[in-house]
């Protein structure tokens, strides 16, 4: 908000201070004046700042993980008995590619970019990111992107190529509806969401960092979120390329992956997976980095080895560019590429491994509190373990041979990615709620919540091995009586049960949207400091006043907030309790900013998203539809460029003399 | 407000400007931008199975002309800087202005290039050489476009003294892009046109 | 940098492009391909160290550049390889 924030002693925002003169919104140069709406829906549609963003992620990406799961069900419908009749072929190949592209792209993505925003700026103890109107332009590409991709279903049939899409496969020969197309300009759009937020994060760590917090003294959170930004802002491009060729190919006529031509069908999976594999780390880290947050509070320890935690996701981060064609092992690759590519894929087991070692040290002769957080982290360690390993046996070429393409694959994504990647989410809920609503996540329902993901995704992903193994292939709309085969290991009973175990998972999760609205109901505020925790983001009220911090706290230490609470008695070498959360805040009060400047609202990054997907729907129906939508773009970024991104000193109250202004930031 | 690139620099943790880091970060990303579209050309550029292959058609002393045009915009875009940094507003606004003109010299070069060859039968459909030759020099045209709309808004911008916050800065960072569109040229320049399939 | 030095870069600039362009016309054998190679290499690090002032600016810009230009190079190298593109 351009306006005064005047620190205010209580938990909840303040209002604006009594006789503080009206604001005027500057008008900036031939376009639309800024808006100062600070409450109601305007104030989310403008907003920069970037909680209210990190919440307009989560809330977005959640329904994204609704339509996705509903998408999975149908999937199992259809194979839970032979000769399944819910969905047809054609449905079918839309069905799994859908639900693989939103879960990917539409929910784990953006529900990491989400808790990204919310809490990084809060942990490294600054007042929000560098840019703030990139910031929400980066929501706006994402929900755009997110809707073109899924306006296919209504007009002619979604993607139905599978999410890696391989060419020329998706050419318009073999997926003749629009649904490719809609899928590679949406995927286009939602692409720049996460350059844009890669390249704001990265600058917001670096340079924003409260006074004293070194690299070293950041929570591990933010050091893997940046591992991910790096990985987006390298990868991103890739897969621009590839789609830009693909469309193209689709929509002009180019022969980048027409074989006749002599084009090489392998072109696009390089491509595909130069981004791909870095992509998979783009899921898993930001988990990671929740996990290593909640098990040491809940452990009542430090994280075990804190630099090894950082190097190793750094590690990841890096040699995950080295082992993307273990992907194609069986395409023809030639011995020498695979013996290299097999090779360096067991080497980034390693960096995996250091981490489980180190969780599992945290945990070690910790007074271990069984919240619901916690369960869901110790969760994904086990099952997570469990998907590394599959991922190993694949990276023994010859055994993937085997695998490729069948349901044992299917096994291992899912073990680390829903084991993975979405218990690593759900902890985060359980342990961040408090923090963005100030109220507790019920942890009764929470428990049962857990109980039954744990079970029902066992049951659904579990037999996926034993499918795989016996020969199920992939992406396959019906299975037969006749080949289902005998015995224990029959597919018959194997695709039932994980049919089965698909419900269960989706009660599980239904449990926690239940958990949501009751928590919503309830009047009971939560504690200011409910877990003990360790981290800055705790020293702020719940949730945060707009600016966050009322001074910028000077950090001495990693886990600077537990140190403030606690310190070691020199004689009895365990730590006591010095001062109380509510303590901390008061003071942090007392030395209030006078003068905080706070990044202004703006029109511009709604409109500059808004033209892109005319310029998509353009591109496939009629060109003149386009030009308008550039012409939006172009008036958009007109009007961007000469508006300050904090507003005019007119529209502040007058200069202070004492206090220091602190907190402009570009945008 | 009145932000001075100082004043900025003063409260980043790393001393350095948001906006340059933010600018080297996008150049860094677009260098695997360029990288994937140069690696198709590389490998299809002798795949012609239609129409003509590159030796019967590349214009080596045109290519050159123009090539050396976008270098040298390369030095009065720098001289734009260095004049924006002497806080010299009509050095600045002249050494933009001429910038752009060699810049749109140099597009005008690409557009009488692709003519020529599209009436010499390469299309972007004919074969994998048209299309990914179109595309890899496209891409680049198109930033290079782009690149002269900044340059001739700031001109505009700056002449009504409108431009918010650092001018030096905004300058620099135009500079930045474009010297990055030059030294992309400069491998296209070899890797496409000089040496031969 | 003066101004006369940027001067001084933009003509060695030209001059490598000349010689560029003249092993179009003169025949330089072997070292046709490794001298344009070589050739390009030098332009490019000349624009991005003085005109872009990599060289004299803080280190934090060079790595974040060269992080990505070198990831490039090797990815896509690498892919190329598989293609046996060097093997031709
Ligand atoms: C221990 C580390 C890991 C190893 C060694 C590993 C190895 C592999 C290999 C070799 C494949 C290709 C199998 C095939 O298609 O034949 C694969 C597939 C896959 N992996 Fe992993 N992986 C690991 C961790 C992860 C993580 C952390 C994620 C994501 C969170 C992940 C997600 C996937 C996905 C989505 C696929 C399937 C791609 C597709 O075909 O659609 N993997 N993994
Ligand atoms: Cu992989």
């Amino acid at each position: 908000m351009a306006i005064i924030e005047r620190p205010a002693p209580g938990i909840i925002v303040p209002a604006l201070p009594a006789g503080a003169p009206a604001i005027t919104p500057t008008r900036t140069f031939g376009a639309l004046k800024r808006p100062v709406a600070s409450t109601g829906w305007k104030s989310w549609l403008f907003t920069v700042d970037h909680k209210k963003l990190g919440l307009m992620y989560g809330a977005t990406a959640m329904f994204f993980f609704i339509v996705g799961g509903l998408e999975a069900v149908l999937i199992r419908l259809q194979l839970a008995a032979p000769e399944g009749k819910v969905l047809n072929a054609d449905l079918y190949n839309q069905m799994f590619t859908m639900h693989a592209t939103t879960m990917v792209f539409l929910f784990v993505m953006p529900m990491a970019a989400g808790f990204a925003n919310y809490f990084v700026p809060l942990q490294i103890g600054a007042r929000d990111v560098a840019f703030p109107r990139i910031n929400a332009f980066g929501f706006w590409c994402f929900l755009a992107g997110g809707i073109v991709i899924n306006l296919a279903w209504f007009l002619g049939g979604a993607a139905d190529g599978g999410w890696f899409m391989y060419a020329p496969n998706s050419g318009p020969v073999f997926s003749p509806s629009k649904g490719v197309d809609f899928w590679t300009l949406g995927l286009q759009i939602a692409g720049i969401a996460s350059l844009t937020g890669a390249i704001n994060l990265i600058v917001t760590v670096l340079n924003m960092r409260a006074p004293g917090m070194s690299l070293m003294k950041m929570p591990v959170f933010t050091w893997l979120i940046t591992v991910v930004q790096f990985l987006l802002l390298f990868a991103i491009p890739v897969i621009t390329v590839a789609l830009f060729l693909l469309t193209f190919q689709r929509s002009f006529g180019a022969q980048f992956f027409d074989v006749a031509a002599g084009a090489d069908p392998l072109l696009w999976q390089h491509l595909f997976w130069i981004f791909g594999h870095p992509e998979v780390y783009v899921l898993i880290l930001p988990s990671f980095g929740i996990v290593s947050e909640v098990l040491p509070v809940f452990s009542r320890k430090p994280l075990f080895g804190y630099p090894f935690v950082v190097f190793s996701g750094a590690a990841i981060g890096f040699v995950g560019w080295g082992v993307w064609a273990h992907h194609m092992f069986a395409s023809g690759l030639g011995p020498v590429s695979v013996a290299v590519f097999s090779v360096a894929t067991m080497a980034i087991a390693v960096p995996t491994g250091v981490k489980i070692i180190n969780w599992t040290l945290t945990m070690w002769g910790g007074k271990l509190v069984f919240s619901t957080a916690m369960k869901f982290s110790v969760g994904l360690i086990v099952l997570f373990t469990i998907g590394g390993l599959s991922g190993v046996t694949h990276s023994v070429a010859p055994s993937d041979t085997q695998q490729t393409d069948t349901y044992y694959i299917v096994a291992h994504f899912h073990y680390v990615l829903f084991g993975g990647a979405i218990f690593g989410l759900f902890s985060g809920f359980y342990y961040w709620w408090p923090k963005m609503f100030g109220k507790m996540l019920n942890e009764r329902l929470g428990s049962w919540n857990f109980w039954f993901m744990v079970i029902g995704m066992n049951l659904t992903f579990g037999p996926m091995h034993i499918l795989g193994l016996q020969g199920q292939p992939r992406r396959m709309y019906q299975w037969t009586e006749a080949r289902a085969g005998e015995g224990f290991f029959n597919i018959a009973f194997w695709n039932l049960v994980a049919s089965i175990g698909s419900l269960v998972l989706t009660f599980g999760i239904l449990l926690f949207l239940i958990n949501i609205a009751i928590t919503a109901r309830s009047k009971v505020r939560a504690p200011l400091d409910p877990w003990n925790a360790r981290s800055l983001e705790w020293m702020t009220s719940s949730p945060p006043k707009e600016h966050n911090f009322d001074s910028i706290p000077h950090v001495h230490h990693l886990d600077e907030f537990f140190h403030r609470k606690y310190e070691e008695d020199p004689v009895t070498h365990t730590m006591r309790e010095v001062a109380t959360a509510e303590q901390i805040l008061a003071e942090l009060e007392r030395n209030a900013d006078a003068h905080i400047h706070m990044p202004s609202p703006s029109y511009w990054p709604l409109v500059l998203a808004a033209g892109l997907p005319i310029v998509a729907l353009g591109i496939l129906y009629s060109i003149p539809v386009a030009i308008v939508g550039g012409l939006v773009i172009l008036y958009a970024i007109y009007g961007w460029s000469l508006e300050p991104s904090v507003a005019a000193d007119s529209d502040y109250e007058g200069p202070s003399s004492n206090g220091h202004e602190v907190g402009a930031t570009h945008g | 407000m009145v932000e001075t690139a100082t004043h900025d620099a003063h409260a980043t943790s790393t001393g350095l400007s948001n906006v340059k880091l933010g600018m080297w970060l996008f150049l860094g990303s677009e260098c695997l931008l360029f990288g994937g579209l140069i690696s198709t050309y590389m490998l299809y550029r002798g795949r012609v199975s239609d129409g003509p292959t590159p030796e019967q058609i590349y214009d080596i002393p045109f290519t050159s002309v123009s090539s050396f045009v976008l270098l040298m915009s390369s030095l009065t875009m720098v001289l734009a800087v260095s004049a924006a940094h002497k806080r010299d507003d009509r050095g600045t606004n002249l050494w933009l202005t001429v910038t752009a003109l060699l810049g749109a010299t140099f597009v005008g070069g690409q557009v009488y290039e692709f003519t020529a060859f599209y009436n010499e039968g390469l299309g972007f459909t004919t074969s994998l050489f048209g299309s990914s030759f179109y595309t890899l020099t496209g891409f680049h045209g198109v930033h290079v476009t782009v690149g002269i709309i900044m340059l001739l808004a700031f001109v505009a911008i700056n002449k009504r003294s409108r431009v918010p916050g650092s001018k030096s800065e905004s300058v620099e960072m135009i500079g930045l892009y474009w010297h990055f569109v030059d030294i992309v040229w400069i491998i296209i320049f070899t890797l496409v046109y000089l040496i031969p399939v | 940098m003066s101004t006369r030095g940027y001067i001084v870069i933009a003509l060695i600039l030209a001059a490598i492009t000349a010689l560029e362009v003249s092993t179009y016309y003169v025949d330089f054998g072997p070292l046709f391909l490794p001298s344009l190679l070589i050739m390009m290499v030098i332009k490019f690090v000349m624009v991005v160290s003085y005109f872009m002032h990599l060289k004299f600016d803080n280190k934090l810009f060079s790595w974040l550049f060269y992080t990505g230009l070198f990831l490039a190079v090797g990815v896509y190298i690498t892919a190329l390889a598989t293609f046996q593109f060097f093997l031709r």
